[in-house]
This record gives C-alpha cells, sequence and structure tokens, in this order.
C-alpha cells in the first residue's frame, strides 16, 4: 500500500468540486500526535528543560506503574496461577489510594450526578418545549444560572451541604442539568407538525403523541444534551474535587502538585483526558445504536 | 348516493398580518362527499385548498359552518379521516412495517393482527419486501407510499391527501398518480385529494372542484370519467394526450388564469 499523506487520492463521489475541508484528515492527525509525542521525548532526553517541570515520558509510565500497581496486580495473577509462590511487589497508590480508586471514586461522582440529571432534565426540558406554563416557570431559573460558571457557586455548595460528597453531587448536578433541559426542549420543536398531525388522524390521545412521536422525535437533541452534560460534568467534577475529596482524579492531581510531583500531576491529566475522549466515543455509539436516523430523515 | 361527509357553509377567517383586518381562506364552501368518490380540488396556491383539507382532517376548526358525518357534527382529528401529507410524515425511528401499523397499535390491536394487515396494505402499495427497511433509506416516491399504506391501516372512510405527489419527480409522479387510482379502485375509500396539476386532476379524479382565492371558494365542478378509461385501457399517457383530455385541460386552465387576471387588475 502506498502510503502518502498529502497526495491527491481517487476522488469520491460525495467530493464536490469546491467543498469546504473535503478529503480525509485522519493520517495528518496522527502525524500531529506523533511530532508532539517525539518532541516532548526529545526534549526530555536531551535535558533542555528539568524533569521538574516537565518529566520525561518514561517518567510518566513508570509512575503509571507504581501508583496503579500494576506489578502488583500482575504478581497476583502469577501466583492465583501458580507460576509464583509469593506476591513480592508492594501496592502503593498515592494519596492513600491507588489510581484505580481515584479513578472510580470520579466516575461514581460524575455518573450518579449525571444519572439524576437525565431523570428530572429530560422531563422538565419536554414540559417546557410542549407547555407554556412549564417554559414560563423554569426558562428564568435555567437561564439565570446556566452562564455562571460551576465554581462561582462551589463556595455556596460548600456552605449548604459541607465539605462531603452531596455538595460535589449536586454542583455536578448542575453543571449536567442545564445542557440536557436546553437540548431536550429544543428536541421539542425539531418534531414536525404534520408527525403531530399524522398521529393524531390516525387517533392519538394527547399523551401517546407525547410519549411515541414527540418524545422519540426529540431522542437526538436529548442526547447531543448528554453528550455536552457529562463532558461538562467531568470537567466540573475535576475542579469540584480540587477544593475538598479525599479520593479523585481531581484531588491526585492537586495532591501531587502540593508535593512537586510533576510526572504523576502529568499522569493525572493524561488520564482525565482519556477518560474524558471514553465518554464521548461513549456517547457516539450510544447516538449510532439508539438514533441511527439522526441527520437523515 | 346518500352524502357520507356534508361540508355547510364552512367559512375560515384568519386574522392579516398587520393585525387590522381579516383574511378570508374560506367562504360558504358547501360539499358533499358520496361513497366511492375521488374528489379532486384544484386551484393556485392560496386558494384556500390546505385549509380545507385541514378543516375536514379536524385539524382547523371553521370559523363559520359545520362538518356532519352521516348527520353528526364532527370536530376534532380522527382515525376515520386517514390523511396523507405532502412531505411524507413518517417516523423515523420505526421502520415501513411499524410506521405502517402505527395506528392500530395505538388502538391496542394485537402484534400479530396489526402485523398481518400492515403487511396486506404494503403489498397493496406495491412495498412487500420493504417491511423492515429504515424509512430513510427509501426514495421520495416510496416514502409517499409507505404514507398511503399507513393512512389505509386504519381503516379510515376517507381519505385526504394533501398534495401527496407534489414533492415528487415529474416520472415517479406518474407513476404514483397510478398507484394511488389502483388503490383507490380496490379499496374504494372516499378520496379527497389537493393538487395545483391541471392534468392530475383531471386524470385522477371522479369529482373535480375548482377553487379560487381571496376568499377561497369553490367556483366550479365536474363530473369527470377519464380514470374509468384508465381501468379499460391502461394507458396513462394515451388518455393524457386524448383531443378530449386536451379541450378540457385548457377550459380549466382558462379559468384558473381567468381568475388570476381578475385578481390583478387594480
Amino acid at each position: 500500500m502506498k502510503l502518502n499523506v498529502f497526495s491527491r487520492r481517487t476522488p469520491r463521489v460525495v467530493d464536490q468540486y469546491g467543498a469546504p475541508g473535503r478529503g480525509d484528515s485522519r493520517l495528518i492527525s496522527l502525524a500531529t500526535i506523533v511530532v508532539i509525542l517525539g518532541a516532548w521525548w526529545l526534549i526530555t532526553h536531551l535535558e533542555l528543560i528539568r524533569p521538574l517541570f516537565l518529566p520525561s515520558p518514561e517518567m510518566v509510565i513508570e509512575k503509571f506503574n507504581k501508583i496503579a500497581c500494576t506489578r502488583y496486580y500482575y504478581e497476583q495473577v502469577l501466583a492465583f496461577v501458580g507460576v509464583l509462590s509469593e506476591v513480592e511487589a508492594q501496592c502503593e497508590g498515592f494519596s492513600e489510594h491507588t489510581l484505580y480508586e481515584h479513578i472510580m471514586w470520579s466516575l461514581y461522582r460524575v455518573f450518579l450526578s449525571f444519572f439524576l440529571a437525565v431523570v428530572t432534565a429530560v422531563p422538565i426540558g419536554i414540559a417546557m418545549g410542549m407547555s407554556r406554563v412549564a417554559r414560563g416557570i423554569f426558562d428564568p431559573p435555567i437561564e439565570f444560572y446556566r452562564p455562571i460558571p460551576p465554581l462561582a457557586y462551589l463556595p455556596l455548595t460548600i456552605i449548604w451541604f459541607g465539605i462531603g460528597e452531596s455538595g460535589k453531587i449536586f454542583l455536578i448536578y448542575l453543571a449536567c442539568f442545564a445542557p440536557i433541559a436546553i437540548n431536550a426542549r429544543a428536541g421539542v420543536r425539531s418534531v414536525s407538525v404534520e408527525q403531530i398531525h399524522a398521529a393524531y388522524s390516525m387517533g392519538a390521545s394527547r399523551q401517546q403523541v407525547i410519549w411515541q412521536v414527540v418524545i422519540k422525535a426529540a431522542l437526538p437533541e436529548i442526547l447531543t444534551g448528554m453528550r455536552v452534560a457529562i463532558a461538562f460534568g467531568w470537567t466540573t467534577l475535576v475542579a469540584a474535587e480540587m477544593v475538598a475529596a479525599k479520593a479523585g482524579i481531581g484531588v491526585m492531581v492537586l495532591n501531587a502538585a502540593r508535593f512537586l510531583a510533576t510526572d504523576i500531576v502529568f499522569l493525572g491529566i493524561v488520564v482525565i483526558g482519556a477518560i474524558a475522549f471514553m465518554f464521548d466515543l461513549m456517547m457516539r455509539q450510544l447516538e449510532k445504536k439508539l438514533v441511527p436516523w439522526k441527520g437523515k430523515a | 348516493m346518500d352524502s357520507i361527509i356534508r361540508l355547510e357553509h364552512i367559512g375560515m377567517e384568519y386574522p392579516s398580518v398587520d393585525g387590522l383586518d381579516t383574511v378570508k381562506a374560506l367562504e360558504d364552501v358547501n360539499l358533499e362527499f358520496h361513497d366511492n368518490e375521488f374528489v379532486v380540488a384544484l386551484g393556485a396556491s392560496g386558494c384556500g385548498k390546505t385549509t380545507l383539507l385541514n378543516v375536514i382532517a379536524g385539524f382547523l376548526s371553521p370559523t363559520s359552518g359545520q362538518i356532519l358525518k352521516k348527520g353528526v357534527p364532527i370536530a376534532g382529528p380522527g382515525s376515520d379521516r386517514g390523511v396523507v401529507f405532502q412531505k411524507h410524515a413518517l417516523f423515523p425511528w420505526l421502520d415501513v412495517v411499524e410506521n405502517v401499523e402505527f395506528g392500530l397499535k395505538l388502538q391496542g390491536i394485537g402484534k400479530d393482527e396489526r402485523r398481518r394487515k400492515a403487511l396486506e396494505n404494503l403489498s397493496l402499495v406495491g412495498l412487500s419486501g420493504f417491511e423492515s427497511y429504515p424509512i430513510y433509506q427509501l426514495s421520495g416516491g416510496m416514502q409517499q407510499r409507505v404514507g398511503l399504506a399507513r393512512a389505509l391501516t386504519c381503516d379510515p372512510d376517507m381519505l385526504l391527501m394533501d398534495e401527496p405527489l407534489g414533492a415528487l419527480d415529474a416520472f415517479t409522479r406518474e407513476n404514483m398518480q397510478e398507484l394511488v387510482l389502483k388503490v383507490w379502485n380496490q379499496t374504494r375509500k372516499m378520496v379527497f385529494f389537493i393538487t395545483h396539476s391541471v392534468e392530475e386532476a383531471l386524470f385522477m379524479a371522479t369529482r373535480l372542484i375548482v377553487m379560487s382565492p381571496r376568499p377561497g371558494r369553490i367556483t366550479h365542478q365536474y363530473k369527470l370519467d377519464f380514470y374509468k378509461r384508465f381501468f379499460e385501457i391502461g394507458d396513462a399517457r394515451k388518455i393524457k394526450s386524448a383531443a378530449d383530455f386536451i379541450k378540457m385541460r385548457e377550459e380549466i386552465l382558462s379559468i384558473i388564469y381567468g381568475e388570476e387576471e381578475a385578481e390583478s387588475r387594480p
């Protein structure tokens, strides 16, 4: 196979003359990533920057193995199948928790809040789209708090809920709520009046129109809202954990910074980014599965 | 023949855009629909034909007059009047057969029963074998056929068709005219069909009503039998190019153009 990133490929039917941004950009993106990682490796190995400011890739990987206890778990498996008689490696972690525990604490918080936001924001958003009264009631509070950065009302949630879990859940819940409600409301408008008329002329009741037509038609937008919400919730969560938390990926990064453990800071940032990326993949898969008609009808 | 649906002195007024005046979309429309009729409403844009259809469907309530079904006034939409829209208005989250059986599902009819009826109607519109296709993979003509099968599956007394072929290309449109006529001939549902194509109207109608705008009203009615020739000889182009068909077409066109000229005169 000839691999030429910048070659003019055989045109496809969709490649219209003059269509902006046509062509596949994946190979170029791959090249960018390789260049960035290569530059990181080169700069640290030429010792142009001190490891305190920029640890080498190897240091980060080593730290990953250490706080994720990969060696410990590996030996556990070997001992289990009988290859090893005794587990020698220690499981240390960081800030009294392994990387896995930090991640799980964060995921627990974000998913619980996200779940609570979905079950409340979808019905409220649909109601706002369907009814003048609901729109009148919910529009002012949502539109007021939506543009406020969550960190601005974080101190208030601490005053109200203390530094325990409920305050964090509440904060992330608020971050997730607005995008879902607003998208659900907009989704209601994507149902055509003909579709509603068609349902009524087949004998549908108002309830049936809402459940079997409006909500289904709004589903693509609801999922878009959920995708935005989980990303926003994740950003907020990491920030919230930095204020007060025993475990969590955010507090791990913050504690590492206090000890100038830059390699762990790096590791934490990469893990946070990787999880955010996974959320997006997950939501895209969910969209493909639940709303295959999106953008086609 | 007894009339099944009867429109008495239907009037429809909207406030005009500036709110100072009213626009008469319909004025004193009297119309009867009988069994086995294929009534086509023809007229230029803005003559109130779609308003009239929406009134019959129950999506609009007229500002004056009433609609009687077998002598009883009707209000609001119902499954006794099936509607086929210009843009298909199907549900993309359901596949073809699920769209067609939607009405029966609403009525709580069992899965086997409604599936059987839906497949029956899909075969009637020539879509056997497409039942599990997603809607967005069908062509415009096929989508309209699904829309027709969906309306038929509720077994309505009357089919209301709002320019159902208006968005199709010319060739598909002619094929669909024949298909709709054949389906009508087999089911013998009353049809109220809206179009702005004179040729389509003449070819399909058992009765043609010509409407004129501002205020929207019925100005002419014709009983036609060109559709009968189609069932006799089957060649639609031959019928549409026959001398008496063309003469009729020009007559109707001159009525519509005549009204437009009268409109544009100060």
